[in-house]
C-alpha cells in the first residue's frame, strides 16, 4: 500500500511469497526502488512483477540521462502501464508505484491487472488489501505527518497479515521525500496490530 | 587539381584535405539566402517571427500554403528557412519525436531533449555519401512545463543545436543579430510584447536596407502566459499596434540618420 503525507509517501508491504501453500520466502522486499525518490509496490506474480520493476528501472534511469533530470512519478506510472497493458494477456501484475518528485510532490499511482493507470489519493493492493479498505477509508487523512502515515501504514498491514492467509512475514515501510528515503523493518513478533487482537 | 582544395565538394562522405565538408558549407549556403528568420527568449516566454518574401504577385501568401512557423507540439513552435520543403522534413520530425515522447513516458518532451534528438537527425544526413545535408534552419521555441521554463535553440545543416538568449539567421543575420546584441537580452531579458515589436522592428529594417526587395509577409508566433504557455500566434491587434510601432521607430530612426549625415 502507499500512503502519502505532508510532502511525501509511505509505502508499506508484507514479506510473504507462496507458490501455492508453500511459503517460499517469508522475509522478501516487494518494495522496489525505481530511482532516487519512486518507488513500487509489488503484487501478483513475483517473477513478472520482478521483470517489470527491472524494465521500468531501466527506462527511468535512460530518461535521467536523456533529460538530466530526476523522473516524475506520473513518468514511471506511464511506463509501468504501457508494458503491463502491451503484456496484458501474459501478466499478473498489480503494480502501485509511489514517490515523491519535485513537479508535483508526493503522489501515489496504482496500475490494475488490466493496464489501466489510477492517480489516488492512497492506494492499497494485493490480496490482504480488502481487508483494511475500512479501515484506511475511516483512518485516512490528508496533510498526515510522516510518523502518523508510516504509523496507518503498518497498523492496516498487521490487520491485512493477520486475517489474510496469503500475507504475513515482516512489516516493511519506506518513507519518500524530498529529503530522500527512510526504510523500516518490523520484525513479525511485533505486529502493531490492536486494540485486540483476534489471534 | 587547381587547388588543394577542389574536388572534395561532390560528397559530404569526405573531409577536404583542411578538414571540411563543402556539402555541409554549401547547405548552410543557402539557408543565408532565405528569408530571415528571429526568435527571442523574454523573460515572460519566447517569441519567433519571420518575413517571407512574395516572389509573384500572383502568390496567396495567407492561405498557409506558404507556411514558415510551425506547431509541432502544444508546448513547440518551430521557424524555419531555407528550402522550404526541407524545413517540413524537419518540422514532420519534431512533431513525430514529441508524439513519441509524450506516447512513452506521459509527460511533454524537454525543448533541450526535443533540439538535440532533431540535430542528431539531421547530422545523420552529413554522414552518408548517399544522402544530401538539409538546405534549411530550424529555429525552436520551447516550453518546459515540468520545470515552467523556456528555450529557444538554432539548429543549422551541420546539426548542432545551440541554445539562444535571441537568434537570428536566414538572409541578412549579421545585421540582425548586431541589433539583437544591442537589446542585451542575456543580461537583461525583456518581455514578449516587446519582443514582439522588436522582432518586427529588425525585419522591417533588414527588408528597408535590401536592395532590389521583394513585397515580405510577416508571420509572428509566441510562447507565454497569455497564449496558455502553448505556441500561437501573436494575436492580430498585438500585432497591428506593434507594426505601427516598428513602422514609426524606423522612420524616426532614418530622420535622426539624416540629421547625423547633414551634421
Amino acid at each position: 500500500m502507499a500512503l502519502p503525507f505532508k510532502g511525501g509517501v509511505v509505502v508499506c508491504a508484507d514479506s510473504r511469497t507462496s507458490t501455492g501453500s508453500y511459503v517460499a520466502n517469508r522475509v522478501s522486499d516487494k518494495l522496489v526502488q525505481l530511482s532516487d525518490n519512486i518507488y513500487a509496490c509489488r503484487s501478483g506474480s513475483a517473477a513478472d512483477t520482478q521483470a517489470l520493476t527491472d524494465y521500468v528501472h531501466y527506462y527511468l534511469n535512460s530518461w535521467s540521462l536523456d533529460t538530466g533530470r530526476q523522473p516524475t512519478v506520473k513518468t514511471a506510472a506511464h511506463l509501468m502501464r504501457r508494458l503491463i497493458y502491451n503484456n496484458k494477456d501474459q501478466l499478473q501484475a498489480g503494480v502501485i508505484i509511489a514517490g515523491w518528485d519535485a513537479v508535483h510532490g508526493g503522489s501515489v499511482y496504482t496500475i490494475t491487472l488490466g493496464g489501466s493507470c489510477l492517480e489516488l489519493p492512497f492506494a492499497t493492493g494485493g490480496s490482504g488489501s480488502i481487508f483494511v479498505a475500512g479501515l484506511l477509508d475511516a483512518e485516512f487523512r490528508q496533510e498526515m505527518t510522516q510518523e502518523e502515515a508510516r504509523t496507518l501504514a503498518k497498523k492496516a498491514c498487521a490487520h491485512a497479515m493477520t486475517r489474510d492467509g496469503s500475507s504475513g512475514g515482516v512489516i516493511r515501510t519506506v518513507a519518500i521525500s524530498s529529503e530522500g528515503v527512510d526504510r523500516d523493518y518490523t520484525p513479525g513478533n511485533e505486529l502493531p496490530f490492536g486494540p485486540s487482537a483476534p489471534f | 587539381m587547381a587547388s588543394s582544395g577542389s574536388g572534395y565538394d561532390l560528397s559530404s562522405s569526405t573531409f577536404s584535405p583542411d578538414g571540411r565538408i563543402f556539402q555541409v558549407e554549401y547547405a548552410t549556403k543557402a539557408v543565408e539566402n532565405a528569408g530571415p528568420v528571429l526568435g527571442i527568449k523574454c523573460s515572460n516566454g519566447v517569441v519567433l517571427g519571420c518575413a517571407k518574401p512574395i516572389n509573384h504577385k500572383m502568390v496567396v501568401a495567407t492561405t498557409g500554403s506558404y507556411k514558415r512557423i510551425h506547431t509541432c507540439d502544444t508546448h513547440i513552435g518551430c521557424a524555419s528557412t531555407g528550402f522550404l520543403p526541407d524545413a517540413r522534413v524537419l518540422v514532420q520530425r519534431l512533431v513525430e519525436e514529441s508524439a513519441d515522447w509524450q506516447e512513452q513516458y506521459g509527460s511533454k518532451i524537454p525543448p533541450g531533449v526535443l533540439g538535440e534528438r532533431l540535430g542528431t537527425y539531421a547530422h545523420y544526413f552529413t554522414l552518408h555519401g548517399a544522402l544530401r545535408p538539409f538546405g534549411a534552419a530550424a529555429v525552436i521555441a520551447g516550453y518546459d512545463p515540468d520545470t515552467k521554463e523556456c528555450s529557444l535553440q538554432l539548429l543549422e545543416p551541420n546539426g548542432a543545436p545551440y541554445m539562444y538568449y535571441g537568434v537570428a539567421t536566414g538572409k541578412g543575420k549579421q545585421a540582425a543579430k548586431t541589433e539583437l546584441e544591442k537589446l542585451n537580452l542575456h543580461k537583461a531579458p525583456i518581455l514578449a510584447e516587446d519582443a514582439v515589436k522588436q522582432i518586427l522592428r529588425i525585419l522591417y529594417l533588414l527588408h528597408a536596407e535590401q536592395k532590389d526587395a521583394k513585397p515580405i509577409e510577416i508571420e509572428l508566433s509566441w510562447i507565454c502566459e497569455a497564449s496558455g504557455w502553448t505556441h500561437q500566434g501573436v494575436p492580430k491587434d498585438l500585432l497591428k499596434t506593434s507594426q505601427e510601432w516598428a513602422k514609426e521607430q524606423l522612420e524616426q530612426e532614418e530622420e535622426e540618420g539624416n540629421g547625423r549625415r547633414l551634421n
